[in-house]
C-alpha cells in the first residue's frame, strides 16, 4: 500500500465513529478604533520602523530624500519614476545584496497590528527584492489601510504569495531580549500617501 | 552535529541534574519571566480574547474532524498550484524523501527555516548521514547547532543560553563552517545577531536547496503559511531553486478565512507581538517568483496515533506558539532538556506520549512531570485543555502497566489506598492507627511547627521524599470523624 | 436546604480542625451541617496519578454518601474540583450509567467553602476577627479548576482586624501537585522553595489558603527554614472571632495545640 494511502486509511479509522460536525463561532472583531489611519502608523512606528506622511504630489520627493545617497532596486510596475534606480529584471541574489535599498508598493495596511502586506504584483515585484536589501521604502496609501487582520485576508488572493511585514527584522532569540535587524531589511520606511 | 535526547534518562532524574545548573536557572528564570509578561500586555490589548481563542480552537478540531477529506483537498490543491506532494508514514521516510531530492539536485547543502517537524524527525543528522549539510538559519537553532547543543524550547531552543555563552559559542564554532564571528564580537544581542546575519548571508546567497515546514497548510487553496521574526525564513522560502516543506498532517486548516483567528492568536501567544515581523505564504510555484520546484511532504510520524486517541487528539490542535511553557512554573526550573524531546514543556508532556505511546520509561515519566496546576489551558490559544489529558495519558501509563507480573510499589499502594477509601470504616480504622502514631510522634518529637503543632522532621525510608525539605505534621490524635462521634458534631457543647 | 460537609480525608485523619472550623463558622451564620459518616475521599489522589479503575469504588462511595443533599461544602478546592471535573471521567469509565446518573447530580451541587458562603449564603462579612498580618495564596485548583476568582480574598478583607498584604507571582503554583510532591520530590521542592520565599517576603506572621494539602506543602517547608510564619486554612481565619482569637499572644494556639498528645 501507498504511503498516501495507508495514512489517509490511518486518519479515516482513527476517525471512525467521530462526527465532523463541529459548531464555527465566527471570530470576534476588535472594536472601532476610531481614526484608522493614525493607528496604523501609531502601531507600525512601535515595531521602530519609520513612517513619512506625506501628499501624492510629494512623493516622489519624499522617496528620493529617504533614499539619498543609497543605490536602490524598484520592480518593474512601480508606477513612480525614482532617479538612479535599478529596474528589477529577475536580477540573482548576489546582485541584490550590492543594492542598498528597494522601492515597493503595498497590497494592504493593517492598522490594529501595524502591519503591510505585499502580493507581489508589479508594482511591488518578486519577493527577493523586498528582502535582500537593507533598507525597505514601502509607498501605501491611506485608503489601503484596513481595520484588522480578517479585512487583510479577504482582501488578498491565496493564489499569489503573500509576504506580511511588521517592522524590521527582528530577533528574540537571546534571551527573549527584542532586536530589531536580523536577516531581512533592517530598516523599514513606510512612505503613507494622502 | 547536534547531540541526541536518545538514552535520556527519566523526568525525575534529568529534572534533578537540571535543577542543580544555576546558570539554567537564571537564564530561565529571566527569559520566562520577560516572555510572560509581553505575552500578558498584547493578549490584555484584545478585548475579546476568549471568544478568539474559542474560535481558533474550533477551527482546528473543525480540520481533524474531517482531516481524511482536508488532506485529499490539500494535495489536489498543491498539485494544481505546481507542487509535488509526498507522503511519509515516519521519520524515516520524510528524511529518505528530502534527502532523494536534494540528491537529485546534486547539492551537499540545504539551508533550513526553523521546523518543529523536521526537528521531530530528526532531519540534520539523516542529511548529514547522506553527506549532505543542513544549515540552520534561525539564530536560535544556529546557536543550537553551533553549539552541538539540544533545543529545550520550541520557539526559542537556546532559551537556556545566556548573551555570554551565545557570544562564546560563535567565537569558538562559527569560523569552522563559515565566515567566523568579527574578532571584535561583544555580548550585546543586537551585535551577536548581526554577526549571525554575515555568517548566514552568504549561504543564503549560494544556497540551491531550502528546507522548510509550515506553520498551517490551507487545504482549498494549497497555502503553506511560515510564521517567522529574524528573515530567514523568507531567505530559504525564495532565493533557492528548490524548496521542501516538511509538514505534520495536523497543520491543515480548511480555508483561506480560517487563517484569520490562527494569525491573530499565534503572535501574542508566542513571542508576546501584536504581529510577528513576517508572515509569508505562498501556493506551490509561482512563475518567476521564489522556488520553481517545491515539494511538500505531508508526514504522520504518530500523528494518527493521537489522532485516534478521544481525549488527546485536541493535542494535535498545537500550534507551537509555546505559551504552556513560558507560564509552566515546572518548564521554568528544570528547562526543556530535562523532557527528553524536542518537545518540552507541558505540550511536550502530552505531544510524546500521544505520538509515541507510553511503552518506554522516559515518555511514560512525561504525564507525570506537572503539577496539574493548570496554568498551560489558561494561556493556550487554542484552548487545548492540557491538565485533562495528562490525567488521561498518566492513566494510559497505568493502564499499560496493569498486565505486570510484579507490580510497581505504587500500584500496590493505591489500590490499597483504595480499598481503604472505599468504605468509612476501613478508613476510620486506618485513621486510628494514624492517630496512635500521631500521639507517638508527639511525644517524642523535637519538631514544632509554628503555631505549636508537633510535627516530624527527616524521616528515612518512604516518607524521606516529603520530609526531606519539609517537616509533617504529627497526625492529630483524634480524627475529624471521631471528634464528630464523640461532640455529636459539636452540638453536645464542648468548645471542641 | 441540606447541606453536608464534605470535610475530605486529609482533612479528616491530618487536619481536623479545618473541619470543626467550618461546622463552626456555619453554624454561626445558620447553616446546620450534616457530616454524612459514610464518606471517605473523592478519589483525586487514585485519578490524578492515572489509577482511574482504583477510583471507581471511591467515587462510588461519595456519589452514596452525598446522594439526596442540596449542597455539598468541602473546605478545599482541590476536591470539589475533583467533584466537579473528574468524576465524570471515573464514572465513565466504569461503564454504569447509574455511577454516571449519580456524578452529574452530586458534581454541580459541590461547592468550594468560599463559593458556598459567597454565592450559595450571599455573605462576605462573616463576622469573624483575626488581628493579624496575613498573605493568601490562591491554590491552583480553586483559581482554576473552579474559578473562585477574588471569593477567598473578599471574605478576609471583611474580617475584623486582619492586615492582608499581597503575596507577590501569587497565582504560581506551590509545587505540590498530589503525588507530584513525591514522583518529582526535587521539581516540587524547588517549586515550594520559591513560594516559601515569596511567603517570607511579605513579613506575613500567617498563610492562609483553602486547600490544606498545598499549606501541608508550603508550611512544611517554611517550617523546616525556622520562618516564623505559620499556615492555617482559610476556614480556621473566617471562623475564629473575639470570643475565640481572646487577644492570645499568637493565632489560635491554644487550637493547635490541642492536637498534641
Amino acid at each position: 500500500m501507498s504511503a498516501r494511502d495507508e495514512i489517509l486509511g490511518r486518519v479515516r479509522s482513527a476517525l471512525s465513529g467521530v462526527s465532523p460536525a463541529v459548531d464555527l463561532p465566527p471570530a470576534p472583531r476588535a472594536p472601532d478604533r476610531g481614526d484608522l489611519v493614525a493607528l496604523f502608523v501609531e502601531r507600525v512606528e512601535d515595531y521602530r520602523a519609520v513612517v513619512t506622511r506625506c501628499s501624492p504630489d510629494d512623493l516622489g520627493s519624499v522617496v528620493a530624500e529617504v533614499l539619498g545617497s543609497a543605490s536602490s532596486v524598484v520592480p518593474p510596475g512601480l508606477g513612480l519614476d525614482v532617479a538612479g534606480s535599478v529596474v528589477d529584471d529577475g536580477l540573482a541574489a548576489a546582485d541584490l545584496d550590492r543594492i542598498d535599498a528597494v522601492v515597493t508598493r503595498a497590497r494592504v495596511g493593517i492598522a490594529e497590528t501595524g502591519t503591510l502586506v505585499l502580493d507581489h504584483a508589479p508594482d511591488q515585484g518578486r519577493r527577493a527584492i523586498s528582502l535582500v536589501p537593507d533598507l525597505h521604502v514601502c509607498i501605501v496609501d491611506a485608503a489601503q489601510v484596513v481595520a484588522d487582520v480578517p479585512d487583510a485576508i479577504a482582501l488578498l488572493d491565496p493564489a499569489r504569495p503573500t509576504t506580511w511585514i511588521s517592522g524590521p527584522s527582528a530577533t528574540s532569540d537571546i534571551e527573549l531580549d527584542r532586536v530589531e535587524g536580523v536577516h531581512g531589511p533592517r530598516t523599514l520606511h513606510v512612505v503613507l500617501v494622502g | 552535529m547536534s547531540g541526541t535526547f536518545v538514552g535520556m534518562p527519566a523526568f525525575p532524574t534529568a529534572a534533578r541534574e537540571a535543577l542543580a545548573d544555576t546558570q539554567l536557572r537564571r537564564n530561565l528564570a529571566h527569559a520566562t519571566r520577560t516572555i510572560r509578561d509581553k505575552r500578558a500586555a498584547v493578549v490584555a490589548e484584545v478585548e475579546d480574547w476568549e471568544e478568539l481563542r474559542v474560535a481558533g480552537a474550533a477551527v482546528k478540531e473543525a480540520a481533524l474532524r474531517d482531516l481524511a477529506t482536508h488532506l485529499e483537498t490539500l494535495e489536489a490543491s498543491l498539485v494544481a498550484a505546481g507542487a509535488t506532494v509526498h507522503w511519509a508514514r515516519d521519520a524515516a521516510e520524510a528524511c529518505a524523501i528530502v534527502a532523494s531530492v536534494a540528491h537529485t539536485h546534486g547539492v551537499d547543502e540545504v539551508v533550513k527555516v526553523k521546523s518543529m517537524a523536521t526537528a521531530e524527525i530528526g532531519l540534520n543528522e539523516a542529511l548529514e548521514a547522506e553527506g549532505i549539510a543542513a544549515w540552520e538559519t534561525d539564530l536560535a537553532e544556529l546557536i543550537v547547532q553551533l553549539g552541538d547543543d539540544l533545543p529545550s524550547h520550541i520557539l526559542v531552543p537556546a532559551i537556556h543560553r545566556n548573551r555570554a555563552e551565545v557570544r562564546e559559542i560563535f567565537r569558538r564554532r562559527m569560523g569552522d563552517v563559515g565566515r567566523p564571528a568579527p574578532d571584535d564580537l561583544t555580548d550585546e544581542p543586537a551585535m551577536l545577531a548581526g554577526a549571525a546575519r554575515a555568517h548566514l548571508r552568504e549561504k543564503f546567497l549560494r544556497a540551491k536547496v531550502a528546507v522548510s515546514g509550515a506553520n498551517f497548510a490551507v487545504a482549498d487553496t494549497g497555502t503553506l503559511v511560515v510564521v517567522e521574526s529574524e528573515g530567514n525564513g523568507r531567505m530559504c522560502l525564495t532565493l533557492p531553486d528548490v524548496l521542501v516543506s516538511v509538514v505534520g498532517i495536523e497543520k491543515v486548516v480548511a480555508t483561506w478565512s480560517d487563517l484569520d483567528p490562527m494569525l491573530r492568536l499565534l503572535p501574542r501567544s508566542s513571542t508576546g507581538e501584536r504581529m510577528n515581523p513576517y508572515t509569508s505564504t505562498w501556493s506551490g510555484v509561482t512563475p518567476g517568483d521564489g522556488p520553481q520546484e517545491v515539494h511538500v511532504v505531508l508526514l504522520d510520524n504518530g500523528r494518527t496515533r493521537a489522532l485516534a486517541d478521544d481525549v488527546g487528539r485536541q493535542a494535535l490542535r498545537c500550534i507551537r506558539c509555546s505559551a504552556c511553557l513560558n507560564v509552566c512554573p515546572v518548564y521554568e526550573r528544570v528547562g526543556g532538556h530535562a523532557y527528553g524531546s524536542v518537545y518540552p514543556g507541558p505540550i511536550g508532556a502530552i505531544l510524546n506520549p500521544l505520538l509515541n505511546g507510553v511503552a518506554d520509561e522516559q515518555t511514560a515519566s512525561l504525564p507525570y512531570a506537572s503539577s496539574l496546576c493548570g496554568a498551560c489551558f489558561e494561556v493556550c490559544p487554542v484552548r487545548i485543555d492540557i491538565p485533562s489529558v495528562l490525567v488521561d495519558q498518566r492513566a494510559a501509563v497505568v493502564d499499560s502497566h496493569r498486565g505486570d507480573r510484579v507490580p510497581k510499589p505504587e500500584a500496590v499502594a493505591m489500590k490499597a489506598a483504595a480499598w481503604t477509601f472505599s468504605s468509612a470504616k476501613r478508613l476510620a480504622r486506618a485513621e486510628r492507627a494514624s492517630g496512635l502514631a500521631g500521639r507517638v510522634l508527639g511525644r517524642f518529637s523535637r519538631t514544632t511547627l509554628p503555631g505549636g503543632r508537633a510535627a516530624a522532621g527527616r524521616l528515612p525510608g518512604p516518607a524521606a521524599g516529603w520530609t526531606g525539605a519539609r517537616d509533617l505534621p504529627a497526625p492529630p490524635t483524634e480524627s475529624f470523624r471521631e471528634w464528630w462521634d464523640r461532640t455529636d458534631g459539636g452540638r453536645d457543647g464542648s468548645a471542641r | 436546604m441540606r447541606v453536608a460537609l464534605q470535610v475530605t480525608c486529609v482533612n479528616d485523619a491530618m487536619f481536623p480542625d479545618t473541619g470543626k472550623a467550618v461546622v463552626r463558622l456555619l453554624r454561626r451564620l445558620g447553616v446546620e451541617v450534616d457530616f454524612p459518616q459514610a464518606q471517605t475521599c473523592c478519589g483525586q489522589p487514585m485519578v490524578n496519578t492515572g489509577y482511574l479503575d482504583e477510583a471507581v469504588p471511591v467515587v462510588r462511595a461519595f456519589v452514596d454518601a452525598f446522594a439526596g443533599y442540596d449542597a455539598i461544602v468541602t473546605p478545599s478546592g482541590s476536591c470539589a474540583g475533583s467533584a466537579r471535573h473528574q468524576h465524570s471521567i471515573v464514572a465513565d469509565r466504569s461503564g454504569d450509567p447509574a455511577l454516571v446518573a449519580a456524578v452529574a447530580e452530586t458534581g454541580p451541587r459541590t461547592y468550594e467553602l468560599s463559593e458556598f458562603l459567597v454565592d450559595v449564603l450571599g455573605v462576605t462579612d462573616v463576622g469573624a476577627y483575626f488581628p493579624h498580618r496575613v498573605t493568601y495564596h490562591p491554590t491552583c485548583h480553586s483559581l482554576r479548576m473552579l474559578g473562585v476568582g477574588d471569593r477567598p480574598t473578599r471574605l478576609l478583607e471583611a474580617v475584623r482586624g486582619i492586615e492582608l498584604v499581597d503575596l507577590p507571582n501569587a497565582t504560581e503554583c506551590c509545587g505540590f501537585g498530589g503525588t507530584f510532591a513525591l514522583k518529582n520530590a526535587d521539581t516540587s521542592v524547588a517549586m515550594g522553595a520559591d513560594k516559601a520565599r515569596h511567603v517570607r517576603d511579605t513579613g506575613a506572621e500567617v498563610l492562609v489558603a483553602g486547600d490544606n494539602s498545598c499549606l501541608m506543602h508550603v508550611g512544611g517547608m517554611l517550617s523546616r527554614q525556622r520562618a516564623g510564619v505559620r499556615v492555617m486554612h482559610l476556614a480556621e481565619v473566617l471562623a475564629t472571632t473575639e470570643d475565640t482569637e481572646g487577644g492570645s499572644s499568637g493565632p489560635a494556639v491554644g487550637e493547635r495545640a490541642g492536637d498534641r498528645a
